[in-house]
């Protein structure tokens, strides 16, 4: 109850920001784009994934870690309400993610339904992509808000290591991959192979946007060993379980950290 | 009734409260007095949950605060930095808090009559001054009509005439028998408000109870002479 309070009071703040309204926009910007260029095919689906995969734990990271920075005044007028530190946090978490996943949503889902690829493509890719972006959404905006509050004196820390991590998941683990390959290839490296992929949550994403598509020139070695191990069903299952943890752990560590917080 | 017992709390390697032992009576006003970085702030936050404390607990009522939240009810708490959402209009900040409070009945609209707060409420926080802040604080501290009120350096950036105006207000919330803690560095001001007196050093505490007694054994006649020939002591 207290908590749709506080998100009442958050959303129309963010919303009044413009930040998250301008969000929404890229989205649909780069969504009309891939359409007029790329057809309403299966390939515009896939390119409009693979930008959403780069954008989406950026900024979710960023603004975050930034937006616990931000409210912090918000906080401590909060926390000296009698109000329960948990559903505090809770709404600080919902107060930032639902407005993003929606501007995503939004943004990504306009084009769609206008162009009418909502009807010509298949509705369970377009259904996939959208619970993806949303669930990265909640994933990223989640990791950013524990980094936040891991380096809550220490901005400069917190949204350094935001922006490390992101480079790291997103540009350099794909890279190091390969390295391991093309050292290592001589041995049977699936299954460790198999490991990495599920310890990156940008590489699970794609993965599974691979094995829907099923597009195994594109899918990577990563994808292929995925497809070769689990087959579609499974693999995707696999992926969404994994997906799941990682929106659950920081999350719930940084719900831990909030409840231990002196302000 | 505010007991606090075998209170610690560092901040990495620095003791803040160092074994604090306190009884905060009830219908009372008490002031906490002390040097800078003594740990006035620290208890206060203590109280509120704000800061959890490495050992020892704080009881109202008889009852642990230890992780508990609904006790805050009872507490109206005006803070010695006054920080808002910045982008939120005073009116808004006073509906949003009430919200939270499920609160029904307050007396908000005579304590921003009281403050001349009417002009103020429809703009945005960021937009005003120190000395509005405060006021604004005061009137969320007070508006639910709380049993206990604290007040961290209130005065400190309040003009001479708002500053008498929230004495006065204070004076009034005393005499409606609600337990009133406050700091201050203006001794004055204590004598003026408090019963009690607390006077903690470096986070021990030095001194804790009547305020008469504390002048007539220092024999002064004032009470910041007693105060300051306790710090030199405190200092030799």
């Amino acid at each position: 109850m207290k908590t749709l309070t506080i998100l009442k009071y958050q959303w129309k703040d963010l919303f009044r920001g413009k930040w998250v309204i301008g969000y929404g926009f890229i989205y649909l910007l780069i969504a009309d784009a891939m359409i007029r260029f790329g057809g309403t095919g299966p390939k515009a689906i896939l390119s409009i994934s693979n930008i959403m995969l780069l954008l989406i734990p950026l900024v979710g990271m960023i603004y975050g870690a930034l937006y616990l920075y931000q409210s912090r005044e918000f906080t401590e007028l909060l926390l000296a309400q009698p109000l329960n530190r948990t559903t505090l946090f809770w709404g600080l978490f919902g107060g930032l993610a639902f407005p993003l996943a929606l501007a995503f949503t939004i943004g990504i889902g306009l084009p769609l339904v206008y162009t009418g690829m909502i009807v010509t493509t298949s509705i369970n890719s377009i259904l996939l992509i959208l619970l993806l972006g949303n669930l990265l959404t909640l994933l990223f905006t989640g990791l950013g808000f524990w980094l936040g509050l891991k380096f809550f004196e220490d901005r400069i820390k917190g949204l350094g290591f935001a922006l490390v991590s992101w480079l790291f998941l997103a540009v350099i683990y794909d890279g190091l991959v390969l390295l391991a390959i093309f050292l290592l290839g001589d041995y049977p490296i699936e299954e460790p192979m198999l490991a990495m992929a599920m310890l990156n949550p940008i590489d699970l994403a794609r993965i599974t946007v691979l094995l829907e598509f099923d597009i195994s020139a594109l899918m990577g070695y990563t994808g292929a060993v995925f497809n070769r191990f689990f087959g579609s069903m499974l693999g995707v299952g696999v992926a969404g379980a994994c997906l799941m943890l990682w929106l659950a752990i920081p999350l719930w560590r940084g719900n831990r950290l909030f409840l231990k917080k002196d302000f | 009734m505010i007991s606090i017992k075998g209170l610690r709390k560092k901040f990495g390697p620095l003791t803040v409260l160092d074994n604090i032992d306190l009884e905060i009576p009830s219908g009372q006003a008490t002031g906490i007095v002390g040097p800078n970085g003594s740990g006035k702030t620290t208890v206060i936050k203590t109280l509120l949950g704000l800061v959890k404390p490495n050992a020892g607990d704080i009881f109202i009522d008889g009852e642990s605060i230890q992780d508990q939240w609904d006790y805050r009810g009872k507490i109206g708490y005006m803070p010695q930095i006054a920080r808002y959402p910045e982008n939120m209009t005073v009116d808004e900040l006073f509906k949003f808090i009430r919200e939270v409070r499920n609160a029904r009945k307050t007396n908000e609209k005579e304590l921003i009559r009281h403050f001349g707060l009417e002009s103020e409420l429809q703009k945005r926080m960021r937009t005003l001054s120190g000395g509005t802040r405060q006021k604004v604080g005061a009137v969320l501290a007070m508006m639910f009509e709380p049993e206990i009120l604290i007040f961290d350096e209130p005065t400190a950036g309040l003009d001479p005439h708002s500053s008498v105006q929230f004495k006065r207000l204070v004076h009034s919330e005393k005499k409606e028998g609600k337990t009133i803690l406050l700091t201050t560095h203006i001794m004055s001001e204590i004598e003026e408000l408090a019963d009690y007196l607390i006077f903690i050093v470096e986070g021990k505490i030095r001194y804790h109870g009547p305020m008469r007694e504390l002048i007539e054994k220092q024999k002064e006649q004032r009470l910041e002479g007693a105060v300051a020939k306790m710090m030199e002591e405190e200092a030799a």
